[in-house]
């Protein structure tokens, strides 16, 4: 009985914090006093839990127990002295309801705040972490490889900024929206791009950031449905991280998409990948993500490496060139024109390039370089190449997979 | 309601070199930020260049060094300010985004209130 209820806490933990935080804000307008008492309730939860049972909705209760200690607190005269009051748009109507089934959703306010374009972004990633997903102070420290005091800094120099500077409690108008749902997907790709590839260590992958990332992206779908961005975001991160299982060997050497056993490739996630894609390109014209969810989707479909539709690849990357104008998207672009039409014509297109100093310190450049050139009998030149793209790596997995490569050439 | 200081930071150079025109469509800018949002604006001013400025700082005994110039010498320089009323930052931002400026921009800083 005891790890059931701790299971129910932990899974309310992983699942509800955000909302029960986002409800809780509304009462206490402070931050800081608000995570107290959501920490509180969950603390409580595990022993009211365990005499009286898990609740039907324990985002509700949760959320109730944490108001009810709140308005405890904010009763109290040394209380109401200490809170910095945030500003809250609709005051008309913030007498909170302490009713379980009419709790609304708050979870955007809470996300359009942390990701507000005032907060530094680095510290925007930080606080949506830890205020919508719950993670730890130690826990986000370590996801972004800083000292935790760094990372205490960091977050309570956003919070105090958020208070003093006023940075509203609210969903912004629908005139700002685009561009304030845009920095928050920027955060949220940003979190699952550092579990993807993790930019040091000894892991190629961090499943907790990918986990978190998805959660947010879920989040996201649920409380803005007609928005093609998040949909789009949603479907990449589905259907990349579908690969996770084929992306390094038992060794842990990385194994590259030609040669992933795709028998292995979550279809349940390219599944559910797909469908969104689909609502993601009704969007005129399509979205960065939505273009590189499609590009991903291309590639869950194919059978093989050899079967994938270089093609359709290449049409896919002019488009995100289009709208997402990027020297790696000129780069991928180049590899499938490779695929496409022979690593003679792929080569051409890598010296489009030229001397793009953002890549100059890009190892994918060089090692795509290589590639080409191993194919084209270039040998002297694949091993230069190869040496550049080794120079350029800080993660183990690819350097031990460039260093076999090196290998094979001679 | 709080009260922000809007900051305008602007080139001088490329002010005092801007041709009448310029000039006098940054006036009227002001003139029409003024008239638009009178009522959100507690006060305002604009500065004499940084050319006649002076600091004044504690030399660390009992006295004070008085030097010529700005405080800190930038490119661009605070040459003017807005104190304006707004619900929150947001309202404070789009306040600022209407104020004209040549080259520079504006910085929006909270007025801290004491109890």
């Amino acid at each position: 009985m005891h790890s059931a209820v701790a299971a129910a806490v932990a899974e309310a933990h992983r699942r509800e914090w955000g909302f029960v935080l986002a409800a809780t804000v509304r009462v206490t307008r402070d931050i800081d006093l608000a995570e107290e008492c959501v920490q509180d309730a969950y603390a409580k939860a595990l022993t009211v839990w365990e005499e009286r049972g898990v609740p039907s909705t324990p985002a509700a209760w949760l959320t109730t127990t944490a108001r009810n200690r709140a308005l405890d607190l904010l009763r109290r005269e040394s209380t109401w002295r200490r809170i910095m009051p945030m500003v809250v748009e609709d005051d008309v109507v913030d007498e909170p309801s302490l009713d379980d089934d009419e709790i609304p959703d708050d979870r955007l306010r809470l996300i359009c705040t942390c990701c507000h374009p005032a907060i530094a972004p680095e510290a925007r990633v930080a606080l949506t972490l830890r205020l919508v997903c719950g993670l730890t102070t130690a826990e986000v420290a370590r996801a972004f490889l800083v000292s935790e005091p760094t990372m205490a800094a960091r977050i309570t120099r956003a919070k105090k900024k958020i208070a003093a500077a006023g940075i509203p409690y609210r969903v912004p108008p629908a005139a700002e929206l685009p561009a304030r749902i845009e920095a928050v997907l920027a955060v949220v790709h940003l979190v699952f791009s550092t579990g993807h590839t993790a930019p040091t260590g000894d892991r190629l992958r961090r499943g907790d950031l990918v986990e978190r990332a998805l959660d947010l992206a879920r989040i996201l779908r649920v409380l803005l449905p007609a928005n093609a961005d998040v949909a789009g975001l949603l479907a990449l991160i589905l259907l990349t991280d579908a690969r996770r299982a084929t992306r390094v060997d038992e060794e842990g050497q990385l194994v590259l998409l030609p040669d992933q056993d795709r028998t292995r490739w979550d279809r349940a996630e390219i599944a559910e990948g797909i469908g969104l894609v689909h609502d993601a390109l009704q969007a005129r014209p399509p979205g960065r993500f939505a273009l590189q969810a499609a590009i991903a989707a291309v590639h869950a479909q194919a059978s093989s490496w050899a079967e994938t539709d270089w093609q359709e690849l290449v049409g896919l990357y002019d488009k995100l060139g289009e709208v997402w104008p990027s020297p790696v998207v000129t780069l991928n672009r180049a590899v499938a024109v490779g695929f496409a039409f022979g690593p003679e014509a792929g080569l051409a297109a890598l010296d489009e390039l030229g001397d793009e100093p953002q890549l100059a310190t890009y190892g994918y450049l060089a090692a795509s370089r290589a590639d080409f050139l191993r194919r084209l009998g270039r040998l002297d030149e694949a091993r230069l190449a190869y040496e550049e793209a080794l120079a350029l790596t800080d993660n183990e997995v690819e350097r031990r997979f460039l260093e076999g490569r090196l290998a094979a050439l001679a | 309601m709080s009260q922000y200081l809007i900051l305008i930071y602007d080139d001088e150079a490329a002010w005092e070199s801007a041709p009448p025109e310029a000039s006098a469509q940054i006036h009227q800018g002001h003139t029409a930020f003024a008239e638009k949002n009178g009522p959100a604006i507690a006060g305002g001013n604009a500065l004499q260049p940084t050319t006649t400025a002076t600091t004044v700082r504690p030399d660390g005994a009992d006295g004070f060094t008085v030097t010529d110039g700005p405080f800190v010498e930038t490119k661009e320089a605070l040459g003017g300010y807005y104190l304006v009323e707004a619900a929150d930052l947001d309202e404070a931002i789009a306040l600022a985004k209407q104020v004209p400026v040549v080259s520079g921009g504006l910085e929006v800083r909270p007025i801290l209130t004491f109890e």
